[in-house]
């Protein structure tokens, strides 16, 4: 197990540092000079140079990189080659309001699907169990935007019960900062649950034909006391693979979904960075997302193997 | 079970012909200019000949839903083309030499290009060369390779284990006459599956890259970008909502019930399985 934690972790740490400098290849040498942006068409050469040098533009590639990621490192994005603002506390600070997002949407997703997914397989010959079949198939596919949309015109709209959208910072008013976020919440979760309600129901079933379930069934246990006892943990081994999967699915959802509900997050952070052609910002956030979902992927493939011993 | 009728193939395919035909049928006509604007019709109520009324710049809504459909699958078909073709070769070459360095490699590089989502190669892309339809199509088609990479691969490392292929082998057939004559042919069903599934992602990138002012520009129409527009409505006109919103979901719908139809019908073994399970 320890030898699988190392070789695992050397793996997380290459691809981070290989996607980093993709991430930067792409970014950074690309058409584009950010001093002659930042001056515009009609700054002299030495002025160009001038920010050229302090923006640190004029150095080899390579030095560029090693700075920037040596940055990164210790937490330091760089500055801004427009605002000027320093990147890292932005980032930082629209960190936890995606996270925020992310987990209560993967919170949603597992209310909804452990049950009614294990209902499913359970009553997969009953009308109920085909219905919750068939209304996971419509719920993947809704986008998690347009779910967020139809859950404005309903509550926000309609039943006039929930903001439509903006963020009030939980320091400011807890009450307000939970109702801003029910909607979101359920927009992600809603789609996501109805994806992972079909692979529980698979799992699940898969679990319902082995012979040991029938051996505890056989010694007395009943259907629901043997599937507790014998069969979740079985059926949780490739349920934690697509929840990983949806956790990088969810965080990439966010982006979208903060747009529609106005939430100042990492997804509003990058795509203003985008609008502003504040590249190095872009790059930043790229950098965090994609550092995210290589981290999600590792504690997916920890979790994987400490859940099924047979992998060790 | 051959007397069954496939209800998710027929479902699926019924709803993917719908919007093949409303695509193919946009080319040569629509009710009106999908594109022209007009005051006088702003926000038009549906009726007399607007079958689905007028958006607020007075563009009739079916014309752009049947152009949209049209950018739909285009988007789709180029970025699960992008997808087959370059993930294709590269899970077969890796489940043919599944010791060797280069699978190892093909392997490693598909993980790190997982790491990066359609929508955020998008964005890299947008930010650098604006976004347009052909940047869209290729993160979203970049983006899928790594899922084609991976069921090719699995696909071929089952294959090479039959006795067909071993005895390929024995007559002294070369890997690339393998690879093209008996592995490719079979691995082919779960292929086509694959692609059904990846174009319903397709178009969910598609339209989540247009809403965002990543993926078709105006004035094409595009399903993700009419939902766009008409989220400020949201209070006042909402059918302009409904009908883009129910068109992408009836599309994604389409091609994972096809996709799943398709693995049944094509893979009587999953059938039997499924059957009792």
């Amino acid at each position: 197990m320890i030898l699988y934690l190392v070789k695992r972790l050397a793996v997380l740490l290459a691809s981070t540092v290989v996607a980093a400098v993709a991430v930067f290849a792409f970014m950074a040498l690309l058409p584009g000079d950010p001093a002659e942006i930042a001056l515009g068409v009609n700054a002299t050469p030495e002025a160009v140079a001038d920010l050229r040098h302090r923006f640190g533009t004029d150095r080899p590639p390579a030095v560029q990189f090693l700075d920037w990621f040596g940055g990164l490192v210790q937490g330091d994005f760089g500055t801004s080659y427009v605002t000027s603002a320093p990147i890292g506390p932005q980032i930082s600070d629209r960190l936890g309001v995606t996270a925020v997002l992310v987990l209560g949407g993967m919170a949603v997703a597992l209310v909804l699907a452990v049950p009614l997914g294990t209902f499913a397989a359970v009553h997969h010959r009953d009308p109920l169990g085909a219905a919750i079949s068939a209304a996971s198939q419509v719920g993947i596919a809704v986008p998690a935007f347009l779910a967020g949309i139809l859950l404005v015109f309903v509550f926000a709209v309609q039943a006039q019960v929930l903001p439509s959208g903006g963020y009030v910072p939980i320091a400011d008013d807890p009450g307000e900062w939970l109702r801003g976020l029910l909607l979101p919440w359920l927009s992600l979760g809603l789609v996501q649950g109805a994806v992972l309600t079909r692979y529980v129901r698979s799992a699940v079933l898969d679990v319902m034909r082995e012979d040991y379930l029938r051996t505890a069934r056989a010694k007395g246990r009943g259907r629901t006391g043997a599937l507790w006892r014998h069969g979740l943990r079985n059926a949780s081994v490739p349920v934690v693979t697509v929840l990983g999967l949806q956790l990088a699915t969810l965080l990439i959802g966010a982006v979208v979904v903060e747009r529609v509900f106005v939430i100042p997050g990492l997804g509003d952070l990058l795509l203003n960075g985008v609008a502003g052609r504040d590249l190095l910002l872009v790059q930043g956030v790229v950098m965090v997302l994609v550092a995210a979902v290589l981290l999600i992927n590792f504690v997916v493939d920890v979790t994987y193997h400490l859940l099924d011993p047979r992998l060790r | 079970m051959r007397g069954r009728p496939n209800l998710a193939l027929l479902t699926g395919g019924t709803l993917v012909g719908l919007v093949v035909l409303a695509a193919a049928v946009s080319f040569f006509w629509t009710p009106h200019d999908p594109t022209l604007v007009d005051a006088a019709r702003k926000l038009r109520e549906p009726g007399g000949g607007y079958l689905l009324g007028a958006d607020k710049f007075g563009r009739d809504t079916f014309s752009q839903l049947m152009v949209g459909a049209r950018t739909t699958l285009y988007v789709g078909v180029v970025a699960v083309g992008i997808a087959a073709v370059v993930g294709t070769p590269l899970g077969v070459v890796a489940g043919m030499t599944p010791r060797g360095w280069l699978s190892e490699l093909i392997m490693r590089v598909n993980d790190l290009v997982f790491a990066f989502p359609a929508l955020l190669l998008a964005v890299m892309l947008g930010a650098v060369y604006g976004p347009g339809t052909l940047t869209a199509m290729i993160a979203i088609g970049v983006a899928t390779v790594p899922a084609f990479a991976r069921v090719a691969r699995a696909a071929t490392l089952q294959v090479m284990v039959t006795d067909y292929i071993l005895a390929a082998r024995a007559a002294g057939r070369r890997r690339p006459a393998i690879a093209v004559r008996h592995v490719l042919p079979n691995i082919g069903s779960v292929l086509i599956v694959q692609a059904s599934v990846s174009f319903a992602i397709a178009i969910l990138a598609e339209a989540a890259l247009s809403f965002l002012g990543f993926g078709t520009r105006p004035p094409i129409p595009s399903w993700g970008r009419m939902l766009q527009e008409s989220q400020e409505l949201l209070f006042s006109t909402p059918r302009l909502a409904l009908w883009p919103g129910l068109a992408i979901a009836l599309a994604v719908l389409g091609f994972n019930l096809l996709g799943d139809g398709l693995r049944d019908h094509l893979d009587p073994k999953l059938r039997r399985i499924r059957a009792d399970g």
